[in-house]
């Protein structure tokens, strides 16, 4: 495919043009986090006055209390974040541009230190690690309050916190994980590696993924301001007419929601246009490292499937504050409708939480193993499968809703065909695994502890699709285990596994293996027996969301709650790890310490700022362990000539990789 | 930065994001409506509870909604809640009194008394200068008359005790206009409003039960159970029995 | 990076392992063990028990899948717990692994099974879904899994063991059930009652927002959406209290919303009936029609008492579409 047809000295971060110094000012007044809260300062205040200015008779509908106009509050959001964006600097280029001055560079950050991680930096490292610092606090947000969850659950009759709170705080947990964790993988990993990977030293669209990352702590922000306006009653799924009902939290959730759908579509776009376009010379699709056939395919799905969120985010809005009625059945709305929008995001939505998992394991395993990946083409072909396949389930969700009863049997067959591309993932591991020589470092256990995790969670998937079982299941605590298998046990124990197994090379400094392995034992431990016992109690009767249930349950939750809390400290286990390794110990990392043959480890840790000195010709795939006639993965000084002569190959009209392969 | 510099950044950061997890702990999430306990004013197996319903809630910031209050056994003043603890095994006597107008009932079902001593309710009604003799009522028919203004169900318990409301036009434009509707000057406390009252026995077990009004009267909320309806202290409560 | 050129694979070079025919073997007694041990010990007991034909239609259900998910998770885990025991590298070997990069006849084999067992399951679903009418699902108004259902279902009068079949309306509010029975003078009333033996259709609505009927003893889930009628059909077997509960966050007491229903003999619950229409027939005229759905806004006589008095109460308008304030 393409080869970027630009002059290599043009490949710098955000594409400067040669000879440019930026001109400095004091840090202060340069665009930054600070300048960014300011903007946002204004913008809410600016949209409030705005929304109260339009509808002043609605100011009375929360009861009077300052502060309740749906108006004013989703207007404020929407200043909010546009004041963010002008206060951080993100128009300042195209505003340039727009008045014909050259785009002198100022938000390029080349210099070392800290500062350029506050800034809207274009360098797709720089906004890898924020969304990586980004990320871990979202999760541990979302993770406080499932804390306050499994604490509430302790005693089926006693309750800690009002049903308002209760319900307040697992809308929150369920929102910040589901929306925040589809970007945890394409976020920090994605954006930092896959330029590394496919021998690239720039992404597509800096600014866009930049963008994507700034977008996120303003949804952050608005998702817990709705704890301040009285939460929102619905969980994250938001069903209507309860939305509808709901109280201001409510407009916090549906902005919140939707202003991250829109970061994701923005990221996962830049992610497929850059694995497509971006590729070295020589990398073909058949080189491609697992993790980015992962990368390529949930970007696929972010761009698809997003839109429909926010158009249903933006519906709940309108109906809140406008007056619609799409959702609202009296009015000649339908409740089915906001139903079958959300869920015809969310079903593709929890692939693109499951797809990253994939990819990553795929990748660790091989360097682990000591042997290539087993089923190459079988991976890449499940990868794709599941991906496709993932828009024609989303029925399952609404079996018991009452839905045309003949679509049932339909949405059952199809989802138990996704399930065949899933498992491809499995016979791609234990094809590798087969006489393999296992290292069993730290990445290797969460790669190892996630394939366990996830067989339980995809054949919890099964019987939820079979809609007799579905009945009984559905709506209760074995939904709950299920998607806490997959997601957390399969997500999240391949995310930490990818934090230890690439850290060394984002930042140059190792995690502690000691501490590493015992946060694996604790989180591996605890989460099973949280989340394992959930199963029966969901099949024993208990829906989900409910504060109150039958007392015989009650041993099973205390002893979920006491394990959740475990699972808690060892989160804490991480923090200081991570925290303490990255702060303060700085243990200096070798440049390729699991010796792996992909090719971002042949290049220093951390990378210098274009990435590669020279675009590198790609030699041969990632995964040749054990033999010896394999060629080195990549040139990483081609002889001159060997660019300008495969771009020139690329002019006259195939612009394959097959000039390549003489090095 | 050198080595003491980023433990001590380390350390302060450390510190805000506890105390802020702490804040919003038990500022916004921990925190409840105070609770009236009449447990040590039981006699003779009985207890007196006073509850009312206001048609505003002036003393708070959400002066539209509507409201009950219940009555402090102590100071004998109205207290904004709904929360309130009462002995176990004890005959709960109650009187409402309900100083808004009415709104029909969304599903007539709950016109009916259920779960009180003799199946009914005893009404009177106050017009503004006299009480009307008290009645016992076991049925409200709220869409033909203006009868009905709230109810006080504890599902639990299978009890739904809807509140008489005043039922003519005169009556229910001239309502209360503050809360609770106990004033300092007593032009107010003879604002038109109806007089409930009821018996129940509270089990012998002890046990959290919840309570709340069938009518849905959060206006501007969809379907009209929003707003009040959701807020705890408002419109639904919780009764505690102390075995 | 010296290459290890001799490893083969089946008949052990050390000649002490032929890891296939062991892990094989072990695989299928441990397999055969687990089987047996899901299907006959645990499978009597697997929720949600057999009060009802949906109950025990999905018990069987369950019992087929674990037996069917016994192999496949002893499977992997068995596979992966030998990788551990057994191909490890040793200290000191910086020597990689064989270079296999894959094997047509396992990845085919693999596909073969795993799409039979997936076809297979999904038609083992579809036919215990034909089979005890839709299996206790909620399937909308028109339902089209009634199969074995009565014929006819009269809205004004039922006997046992006839062509005819009862219904319950299932009326979910936030936040608590009510169940109608049209048969019996359409009386209203919190308590759920039914017949041991006879054929039910639970007519579910709602009357605000999204709810959702569970009864879990019988194996019952239908959600209860505003202005749609969603049909579930059982049968009881044995006497006995159910709970139900509701299963579809509904606002602040969603997890209160729980109620006891009671499968009774015929002769208790005919009895039963009869005396609660005559000692509910107050409340009965009052209420609305016996309809399939109900819209709150549009009740005979709704908002006559203030439109016709002029009155603006707590509710305000009564959902009056003119007002923007009231939507």
């Amino acid at each position: 495919m393409a080869i970027e047809a630009q002059p290599e000295s043009a490949q710098a971060p955000g594409g400067r043009e040669p000879g440019g110094t930026p001109k400095q000012r004091s840090w202060w007044l340069r665009p930054a986090w600070h300048t960014a809260i300011i903007g946002a300062v204004i913008g809410y205040a600016l949209g409030h006055w705005l929304g109260d200015f339009m509808t002043p008779s609605f100011v009375a509908t929360g009861g009077g209390a300052p502060d309740s106009n749906d108006e004013a509050i989703v207007l404020g959001y929407a200043f909010l974040v546009i004041g963010w964006l002008i206060g951080l600097g993100v128009f300042n280029d195209l505003i340039r541009q727009m008045r014909g001055k050259p785009v002198n560079g100022s938000s390029r950050e080349t210099a070392g230190g800290l500062a350029k991680y506050f800034r809207y930096t274009l360098d797709h490292k720089v906004v890898g690690i924020q969304y990586l610092v980004g990320m871990l606090v979202y999760f541990f947000t979302g993770g406080l309050f499932a804390m306050a969850i499994r604490t509430e659950l302790l005693s089926p009759s006693y309750h800690v916190l009002s049903p308002t709170a209760y319900l307040e705080v697992v809308g929150e947990h369920g929102t910040m994980m589901m929306m925040m964790m589809s970007s945890v993988v394409i976020g920090p990993l994605g954006n930092y590696l896959v330029p590394l990977m496919i021998g690239s030293k720039r992404v597509a669209f800096p600014r866009l993924e930049a963008l994507s990352f700034w977008l996120t702590p303003c949804a952050y922000a608005i998702l817990l301001s709705s704890i301040l306006l009285g939460g929102f009653p619905t969980g994250w799924t938001g069903y209507a007419p309860l939305s509808i009902q709901a109280g201001e939290g409510m407009d916090g959730y549906a902005f919140a929601f939707g202003l991250m759908g829109i970061s994701i579509i923005l990221a996962g776009f830049n992610i497929i246009v850059t694995i497509i376009c971006y590729r070295a010379p020589g990398m073909r699709w058949g080189r491609l490292p697992m993790f980015v056939w992962a990368m390529l395919t949930t970007g696929f799905l972010l761009v698809l499937a997003a839109p429909v969120l926010v158009g249903g985010m933006y519906m709940i809005i309108t109906d809140r504050t406008a007056q619609t009625a799409f959702f609202v059945n009296q009015l000649g709305g339908s409740s089915y409708l906001y139903e079958d929008l959300f869920w015809f995001f969310g079903h593709p939505e929890v692939y693109i939480l499951a797809l990253p998992g994939f990819g990553i394991v795929s990748e660790i395993i091989p360097v682990f193993t000591r042997k290539p990946l087993f089923g190459y083409k079988v991976a890449a072909a499940g990868m794709f499968g599941v991906a496709i396949l993932s828009f024609f389930v989303w029925q399952h969700h609404l079996f018991d809703s009452g839905i045309d009863p003949d679509m049932r049997p339909l949405f059952m067959l199809t989802t138990e065909l996704i399930s065949i591309p899933t498992g491809f993932i499995y016979l791609v591991a234990m094809g590798t695994f087969w006489k393999a020589k296992l290292r069993l470092t730290v990445p290797m256990l969460f790669a190892m502890g996630m394939y366990v995790n996830f067989l339980f969670g995809g054949i919890s998937g099964v019987f939820l699709s079979d809609v007799p079982v579905d009945t009984t299941a559905h709506g209760s605590f074995f939904v709950m285990a299920h998607f806490h298998y997959t997601i957390m046990g399969g997500l999240i124990f391949a995310f930490f596994g990818a934090l230890y197994y690439w850290l060394p090379k984002m930042m140059g400094i190792t995690l502690n293996q000691r501490l590493g392995k015992i946060h694996f034992w604790t989180m591996f431990i605890t989460f099973n027996s949280t989340f394992m016992p959930l199963f029966a109690v969901g099949m024993l009767g208990q829906p989900r969301r409910v504060f109150e249930y039958a007392r015989n349950l009650e041993t099973l939750n205390d002893w979920v709650s006491i394990s959740a809390f475990c699972l808690g400290v060892s989160m804490l286990i991480f923090i200081f790890n991570f925290v303490m390794s990255t702060v303060v110990w700085r243990e200096r990392a070798p440049q390729n310490p699991w010796q792996s043959r992909g090719l971002e480890w042949q290049i220093p840790s951390p990378p210098p700022p274009d990435n590669f000195t020279h675009i590198p010709v790609v030699l041969a795939g990632p995964y040749e362990y054990g033999d010896p006639d394999a060629l080195p993965v990549a040139d990483l000084n081609p002889p001159a000539g060997v660019i300008a002569g495969a771009l020139a190959g690329a002019g006259a009209g195939t612009g394959t990789t097959s000039a390549g392969s003489e090095a | 930065m050198s080595l003491p510099a980023r433990v001590a950044t380390l350390v302060i950061a450390f510190l805000a994001v506890v105390a802020g997890g702490a804040y919003v702990a038990l500022h916004y999430i921990g925190s409840q409506p105070p609770v009236e306990d009449f447990t040590s004013y039981a006699s003779n197996g009985q207890v007196n509870v006073t509850l009312m319903t206001a048609p505003q809630t002036t003393v708070t910031d959400k002066p539209d909604w509507v409201t009950y209050f219940i009555q402090n056994p102590a100071t004998k003043q109205f207290v904004h809640t709904t929360y309130f603890e009462v002995p176990a095994n004890t005959k709960i006597n109650v009187t409402i009194l309900g100083y808004d107008g009415c709104t029909p009932l969304r599903n007539p079902v709950w016109g009916r008394v259920t779960g009180t001593e003799g199946g009914v309710e005893n009404v009177s009604i106050f017009n503004g200068k006299t009480y009307s003799p008290s009645q016992p009522v076991s049925v409200f028919d709220s869409y033909a008359n203006c009868s009905v203004q709230h109810t006080f169900a504890i599902p639990g318990l299978g009890l739904n005790v809807p509140v008489a409301s005043p039922p003519t036009v005169a009556e229910n434009n001239a309502l209360c206009t503050t809360s609770p509707c106990v004033a300092s000057n007593s032009s107010e406390a003879l604002a038109p409003h109806s007089v409930v009252t009821f018996s129940f026995t509270t089990p012998k077990k002890g046990g959290t039960f919840r309570w709340q009004c069938f009518i849905p009267c959060g206006g501007g909320y969809l379907d009209g159970n929003g707003g009040p309806m959701g807020t705890p202290g408002y419109m639904m409560g919780q009764m505690e029995v102390q075995a | 990076m010296a290459a290890e050129t001799s490893h083969p694979a089946p008949a052990g070079e050390q000649g002490h392992r032929r890891d296939g025919l062991w892990l094989l073997v072990i695989w299928i007694v441990l397999s055969i063990i687990g089987c047996l041990l899901v299907a006959y010990v645990w499978g009597p007991h697997l929720p949600p028990g057999a009060m009802s034909t949906s109950a025990s239609s999905q018990q069987f259900d369950t019992r087929v899948l674990a037996v069917v998910a016994t192999p496949v998770i002893i499977g992997v885990l068995l596979y992966f717990g030998w990788a551990l025991a057994f191909w490890r590298q040793k200290p000191g070997d910086e020597t990689d692994a064989a270079p296999i990069h894959g094997n047509t006849r396992i990845q085919a084999l693999w596909i073969v099974v795993t799409s039979a067992i997936v076809l297979g399951l999904a038609v083992f679903g579809t036919y215990e879904l034909i089979n005890p009418a839709g299996s206790g699902s909620g399937q909308g108004p028109q339902p089209a899994f009634n199969h074995g259902v009565l014929a006819a279902a009269s809205d004004t009068s039922w006997a046992p063991n006839t062509n005819n079949i009862l219904q319950v309306q299932v009326i979910g509010q936030q936040w608590a059930w009510t169940f109608r029975y049209p048969q019996f003078g359409g009386f209203e009333t919190t308590d759920l009652v039914l017949p041991v033996g006879q054929q039910v259709r639970f007519n579910v609505t709602s009357l605000d927002v999204i709810h959702s009927f569970w009864a879990y003893q019988l194996g019952v889930k239908a959600d209860a959406n505003p202005g749609v009628n969603n049909v579930a059909y059982t049968t009881p077997y044995h006497t006995g209290t159910f709970v139900v509960r509701c299963d579809e966050l509904c606002g602040i007491w969603h997890g209160a919303m729980y109620d006891y229903g009671k499968v009774v003999s015929v002769p208790n619950f005919l009895t039963w009936a009869h005396s609660t229409e005559t000692q509910l027939a107050a409340v009965t005229k009052l209420l609305p029609p016996y309809a399939l759905t109900y819209d709150p806004t549009v009740l005979a006589n709704v908002g006559k008492v203030n439109q016709q008095l002029g009155l603006t109460s707590a509710g305000g308008g009564y959902y009056n579409p003119a007002d923007p304030e009231q939507p």
